[in-house]
């Protein structure tokens, strides 16, 4: 398997992909952002096809729209939360539908278009595996800069105010790099599915782990267990490696939830 | 006689609708104990806001020292059962800023000292979302003091539970006091408790306030009738 250049990449790309998602996904399970996360990767759809109309990359498309929608979304932050739901599901079916707009005027074949939803193996290049090894450096030191006042921020809102973090600087520099994160993502499970890495290996890890680096050492295992378990079985059978990957994390998921259930009844 | 730690000077607060500080003025010994008692909206917790820079007075002004550390109990919470944190990892997110993302050994050495001060040994390793009411208090009392505060201020922390643990929150609230003459700000609705503990008194009424010893607190409001 190994032997193929692009099974290499995409082992590559899957597995920053992975550590990229376990470190991002404890935040976003703690900030109670999954919703959000699932809007950025519509958002990320319609970038890829507006990139596509360009005739740029997907990739940069992609990019540029969950940058500038994140910082928009921040702005919201402060609305009512009721509201704030409203609010991001009017603007992610505006972006679905920029999207499906774009794909049409770009007049690209169809496979173009279920690859940037479903995610596709083949089309990792090298020049692609650079990027998104750049942009995941980029997004990890960011994240290790601020990462005891995002922790606090996170974990403790309230606490976090009365030691005098920041909490809207880190709220927006959280978003675009989760922006970032979704980007890369994309690129190996497609735009539809890419919450599913973004929230379940973290929101699993949490019941088996109880401080911040193990839940994220472990949401990295769950991600990764996905990731190349899902790229060998699609590699082997020719399915679409998205539905082990997504199949996977939510068996684990499952496990997790059957673990609490289980602890809970025994105390 | 201690010197004044915080001097509150002519302090108002008027939101839109309705004042709620009116002319306030008081001052706070270093070492003090204080209990700020009053009825349900009275402005109690607006006066802590304002001590924390959270709000600004409409007019008057509070003079304390800029470097002053404050430890803050705050009244509301968000912790559900699902809250995975350890009680430990909780109680270490207090030390914030731009450092390693580990702690340092002097760091680690602060979070053990502060955890047994409060006596969470035990429970150190239990996650927070399933530790009991006055076992999360207790952490909550432990996250506050982690920066060695020279005030503390508790918002209602021992409202609604039962007597055993009402007393062993405020004996290690009491031992700090007395150890590092750290000044106290505990706001209360509990009379019992407040003629128990602290030794002075700020009682905040509607457009009007009176302060003393708690030992002047007048009697028939020191006999268990909640203000
Ligand atoms: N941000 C605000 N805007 C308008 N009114 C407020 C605000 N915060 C508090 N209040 C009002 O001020 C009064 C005092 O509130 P508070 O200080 O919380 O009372 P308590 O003594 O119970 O702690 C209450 O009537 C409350 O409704
Ligand atoms: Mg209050």
């Amino acid at each position: 398997m190994f032997e193929l250049e692009f099974m290499r990449n995409a082992y590559v790309a899957g597995t920053l992909i992975a550590i990229l998602s376990g470190v991002m996904g404890v935040f976003v399970i703690a900030r109670n952002m999954s919703f959000l996360s699932h809007t950025l990767s519509e958002i990320g759809f319609a970038g890829a096809s507006f990139g596509i109309f360009m005739g740029w990359s997907p990739l940069n498309g992609m990019l540029l729209f969950t940058t500038i929608s994140s910082i928009l979304v921040g702005e919201l932050s402060s609305q009512v939360e009721s509201r704030r739901e409203s609010v991001i599901s009017a603007i992610s079916g505006l972006f679905i539908g920029l999207g499906i707009l774009f794909l049409a005027l770009a007049q690209t074949n169809s496979s173009y278009a279920t690859n940037i939803l479903f995610g596709s193996v083949i089309g990792i290049s090298q020049q692609n595996v650079n990027q998104m090894i750049l942009l995941s450096s980029l997004v990890l030191v960011v994240i290790l800069l601020i990462f005891r006042d995002l922790k606090a921020d996170s974990f403790d809102p309230i606490g976090a105010r009365v030691n005098k973090v920041h909490s809207s600087l880190m709220s927006i520099l959280f978003l675009v790099m989760l922006a970032f994160s979704v980007s890369v993502a994309a690129q190996i499970v497609g735009s539809l599915l890419i919450f599913i890495l973004l929230t379940l290996p973290a929101a699993s890890s949490k019941y088996f782990a109880h401080t911040v680096f193990k839940m994220t050492g472990l949401a990295i295992v769950f991600a990764l267990t996905g990731v190349w378990l899902g790229l060998y079985l699609g590699y082997l059978t020719n399915w679409p490696v998205t539905f082990f990957i997504s199949t996977i994390e939510v068996i684990i998921y499952a496990i997790a939830l059957f673990y609490n259930s289980l602890r809970n009844r025994s105390e | 006689m201690q010197s004044s730690l915080i001097k509150i000077e002519n302090l108002s607060l008027s939101f839109p609708d309705h004042h709620v500080l009116n002319n306030l003025s008081l001052d706070i010994k270093k070492g003090e104990f204080l209990a700020v008692i009053g009825e349900n909206g009275v402005g109690k917790t607006t006066l802590v806001r304002i001590l924390l820079k959270q709000l600004r007075p409409s007019s008057g002004k509070i003079i304390m020292p800029d470097d002053l550390r404050i430890g803050y109990v705050p009244q509301f919470r968000n912790i559900d059962v699902d809250y995975p944190l350890s009680v430990r990892d909780f109680v270490s997110l207090s030390f914030t800023g731009f450092k390693f993302p580990w702690l340092s050994k002097t760091e680690k050495k602060r979070l053990n000292e502060v955890i047994s001060e409060v006596k969470l040994n035990n429970i150190e390793k239990r996650p927070l979302g399933l530790a009991s009411g006055g076992e999360k208090q207790k952490a909550y009392l432990a996250s506050a003091l982690v920066k060695h505060p020279q005030l503390l201020i508790l918002d209602e922390s021992t409202a609604s539970w039962d007597p055993k643990t009402k007393h062993e929150l405020l004996d290690v609230v009491v031992d700090i006091n007395k150890k590092f003459s750290v000044t106290i700000l505990f706001v209360s609705h509990d009379l019992k408790l407040v003629s128990e503990y602290p030794d002075h008194y700020l009682w905040l009424q509607k457009g009007n306030y009176e302060s003393g010893k708690i030992s002047d607190l007048p009697r028939d409001v020191k006999e268990g009738i909640n203000v």
